[in-house]
């Protein structure tokens, strides 16, 4: 087992929820001001992996963990992602029919 | 390092097997997820039209149930941190504090589901003009606001086991994972169904 401590306590989770908490901020603030569908687009969804990567890797305590576990739990992921891409072009098809 | 990472042996995920099955369960529960959010991604690319989620939901507040649900995430990772350090009071404090939130959390989305319906949502009706719209909102807020009242239930079982000494800290840790879990789908789905 290799259940390293991480330093420093309660510190770790409190500067994890403090990003979590000012990314969320950052979130609603870009909605609120008016940019580009793509910049919004791109920019959330890169603030949601932002996100997310902190909860899984600190929450979760992933980062902590042997590496073949963390190759276990992020490879499936891509699943999703290829899920999403294989099944775009039929919806952009199906728009350019209407 | 490559050798040990990768060696097998009696534990080949040097983790165990509650929590192994806890993290394969959510992986599953993942591509769950991701299935509901890639169809409403290719429904909504099909339509072309929207409506502004602005002008129907309240972003405050669902900004605010995010806000929240982030706070129960951060307590639920300090009661698996003292439960490994055997702090028992604190265990059930933030136990009890996490579950405040999770009950918090699904107040606000009753009142969010109730002023929607309120408006005239129904699951495949609308009055917004695309019927799909309501359909994904309820089908998916719904199935996560499930995970959360699960979790609530989870949670408040937990902290009455560790109460009676019935458990180890692994338990808590299982339990945490599934909790932060609940938030990291949160996140896509505030950011997919309400920001985009």
């Amino acid at each position: 087992m290799r259940q390293t401590e991480h330093p420093g306590g309660y510190r770790i989770y409190v500067v994890t929820w403090f990003w979590l908490f000012v990314i969320t901020v950052l979130e609603v603030g870009i909605v609120l001001v008016h940019v580009p569908k793509v910049l919004l687009a791109l920019s959330l969804v890169t603030m949601a992996l932002m996100k997310a990567a902190l909860i899984v890797a600190y929450f979760m305590h992933l980062r902590y963990e042997r590496l073949n576990l963390i190759y276990a739990v992020v490879t499936p992921l891509f699943l999703g992602v290829i899920l999403f891409f294989a099944l775009v072009p039929d919806a952009l098809r199906t728009l350019s029919l209407r | 390092m490559l050798a040990s990472d990768w060696g097998g042996g009696r534990s080949p995920f040097g983790v165990g097997w509650p929590k192994l099955m806890m993290w394969l369960f959510l992986i599953q529960d993942t591509l769950t997820f991701a299935g509901l959010l890639t169809g409403y991604g290719v429904i909504r690319l099909s339509l072309g039209r929207w409506p502004v989620q602005g002008e129907v939901f309240n972003l405050y507040l669902v900004g605010f149930m995010t806000f929240i649900l982030i706070c129960s995430s951060a307590t639920m990772a300090v009661a698996v941190a003292a439960a490994r350090r055997g702090e028992g009071a604190t265990v059930i404090r933030f136990l009890l504090l996490t579950v405040l939130g999770g009950l918090a959390f699904l107040g606000m989305q009753a009142y969010e589901w109730t002023h929607f319906i309120g408006e005239g949502a129904r699951l495949f009706t609308n009055p917004w003009g695309v019927p799909l719209f309501s359909a994904s909102f309820f089908i998916i807020t719904g199935f996560h606001g499930a995970h959360v009242s699960a979790g609530v239930i989870y949670l408040l079982s937990t902290a009455r086991r560790w109460a009676r000494g019935r458990i180890q800290p692994e338990s808590v840790e299982i339990a945490g994972l599934y909790w932060h879990f609940v938030d990291l789908v949160w996140v896509f789905i505030f950011t997919l169904l309400y920001l985009l």
